[in-house]
């Protein structure tokens, strides 16, 4: 018996000495560390399990009918089997380029005065009110269209209809629900990320390059317009990307003033059905037909490619300039 | 054309702009008081709908004010014990420099723009796999997920105005580098943190896509983790679905609260950031 001990001792001094360095504070430094760097991970592996869990629920649909067809399909009736994206993708394309049209002029002339002319004064306290802008829920949005912009749309549709500019023509009577409500209700929540990000980029320009183009005699508008610009446009175009991204994608306030009716639209006093909007009506409930729920899925993976690739060009310009930037 | 003239006209297109965009804040949130005001009522936060509440009958929304606070707690929890760990590790002291971080950051970037009605679709097909219905715990996973790339990305920043000089006092006096960054780093950045939860806690009590299929919707309160749970935008959204005036209002009235607490957390924010600065060293 005294002997088993005896063999045993060092095994039991090798074990004691592990355990104090177990709860030394290296050891807390290598267990943090480590989760640390597991929770980095697992939340940057969320973008390829969505992906892939998208893929493969709407790949039924895709093994039945080609991408083309689905696509650039017109009919959209489930329970026949046919699914048409293509009104709901013009739908979602029509809402964000007026979204789009609106936003990007205002919001670059804001940024502009905000980083070029505005005083220190004004600047710090304009910008937290923009921010505040960015907090509102879309559903807020959402009700604020049905309020206001839908009544507004409705009481001049009639008019500016008969006047026969392209794209602004009107059936006689319109109920306001349309392209041009979702587009202004989009525009309004696109505003704060445009100009915050292309603020931040138009004051990144070193102030040498002003100093140069004023002492030439150059105007404050002149230096901007040819040289302030030409050095920020990256930037800028990279803000307007991640804003046309955050159109894109959004569903509740677009949901709520644009009118759901599945056509094409042909003005901007057409109804629309946004890709975002088919989801949000339609998943969860109609599961009992078959492939309906993969082209939902298909068109929510649509979405999601869609977003990454605009992410992902924003990125390396913004990237590029860093560069650009820091080496001179 | 003079170039004074056009000075003029841009500046003056540039001012029209501003006015343009900060009175549609002033447009948006007079219009949701304007209409909300009107209906809103003790009521209508201290009770519960009663029957017929939809056709205009008695009742009020506090199932879904209880709700969204429960789901954006919850998720805010569960999102910042994920988040604060791997933003810590996003910094130059661990893997902040390698080429792994940058694609890190590039899928949370990703994720941050991912549409939240993309999410929902998700969460629905996870839950459906796992045999759960919609449920206060899968609303609550949704959120969460929803929240990790603002509270990563916008923590990091905070991180990273951290002055070096105090890493480098702390690893001079024999600190490693947890305790650096647990007892210096966390404390230095705590009001940026701060204001980086409720930047986040304010996006998921706003956000319907993402709970409409996974939490579900109910007219009692939550009872358990299990039970689905209503929320405030999903109750905006169905009240003004509904065809009589009397509870269209009420949805005014409802989204009047969601932008009361919206805004008083944004204030709260800034508020926060400024008393939080005890332990900073400038």
């Amino acid at each position: 018996m005294n002997g088993f001990w005896f063999y045993l001792n060092p095994i039991f001094f090798i074990l004691i000495k592990n355990l104090k360095l177990m709860f030394s504070r290296k050891f807390k430094d290598i267990v943090a560390g480590r989760l640390m760097l597991t929770a980095a991970i697992f939340s940057c592996t969320l973008v390829l399990i969505i992906a892939i869990v998208l893929f493969f629920r709407s790949w039924p649909i895709l093994e039945v009918k080609s991408l083309g067809d689905l696509l650039l399909g017109n009919t959209w009736m489930p329970f026949q089997g046919e699914f048409g994206f293509f009104p709901f993708i013009m739908g979602t394309l029509y809402v964000t380029l007026i979204a789009m049209a609106i936003a990007v002029p205002l919001s670059i002339l804001s940024a502009v005065y905000l980083a070029e002319y505005a005083h220190e004064n004004v600047r710090t306290k304009v910008l937290p009110v923009i921010d505040l802008l960015a907090g509102i829920p879309p559903v807020v949005y959402g009700v604020w269209g049905v309020l206001a912009v839908v009544p507004f749309i409705a009481y001049i549709a009639p008019a500016v209809g008969n006047i026969g500019i392209p794209f602004f023509g009107s059936m006689g009577y319109t109920t306001g629900y349309s392209l041009l409500a979702g587009g202004i209700v989009l525009a309004i929540m696109v505003f704060p990320i445009i100009i915050s990000i292309s603020e931040q980029v138009l004051r990144a320009v070193p102030s040498e390059i002003r100093e140069a183009s004023i002492s030439l005699g150059a105007t404050r508008w002149q230096t901007i317009k040819h040289a302030v610009i030409r050095i920020a446009y990256p930037g800028i175009a990279a803000a307007i990307i991640l804003g046309f991204s955050r159109a894109i994608g959004e569903t509740m306030a677009v949901l709520m003033v644009v009118g759901n009716v599945p056509n094409i639209p042909s003005s901007v006093f057409d109804s629309a059905y946004p890709l975002t909007a088919l989801i949000a009506n339609n998943y969860g409930e109609m599961m009992s037909i078959p492939l309906y729920d993969s082209a939902l899925l298909l068109a929510a993976l649509i979405l999601m490619l869609v977003i990454l690739f605009f992410t992902i060009a924003a990125r390396l310009i913004l990237i590029n300039i860093e560069r650009r930037m820091s080496y001179g | 054309m003079d170039k004074l003239l056009e000075e003029k006209l841009w500046k003056f297109l540039m001012v029209a702009s501003l006015a343009i965009v900060v009175g549609s804040l002033f447009i948006v949130i007079s219009v949701i008081i304007w209409n909300g005001a009107s209906a809103l009522s003790i009521s209508m936060i201290t009770q519960t709908p009663k029957g017929g509440y939809y056709l205009g009958k008695e009742g009020g929304i506090l199932n879904a004010i209880v709700g969204s606070l429960y789901l954006a707690f919850g998720s805010i929890i569960l999102a910042l014990a994920i988040s604060l760990p791997a933003a810590l590790a996003l910094q130059k002291d661990y893997i902040g420099r390698t080429r792994l971080a940058y694609y890190i950051r590039l899928s949370l970037d990703i994720l941050w723009g991912t549409p939240s009605i993309v999410y929902g679709a998700f969460g629905f097909i996870v839950m459906l796999y796992f045999g759960m219905r919609a449920s206060l715990l899968g609303g609550i996973i949704v959120l969460a997920v929803l929240e990790l790339p603002i509270m990563i990305r916008s923590m990091e920043e905070v991180l990273k105005m951290v002055p070096g000089e105090l890493k480098e006092a702390s690893y001079t006096l024999g600190a490693t580098r947890f305790e650096t960054t647990s007892g210096v780093v966390v404390r230095q950045a705590l009001p940026g943190i701060i204001t980086a939860v409720i930047l986040a806690f304010g996006r998921g009590i706003g956000d319907a896509a993402s709970v409409l299929f996974t939490a579900g919707y109910t007219d009692s309160l939550p009872g358990s983790l299990f039970d689905p749970v209503a929320s405030l935008p999903l109750a905006v959204f169905f009240q003004l679905g509904t065809p009589f005036p009397q509870v269209q209002q009420r949805a005014y009235a409802s989204a009047l609260i969601l932008l009361i607490i919206v805004l008083a957390l944004s204030i709260a924010s800034r508020y926060l950031s400024r008393k939080f600065t005890k332990n900073i060293i400038r």
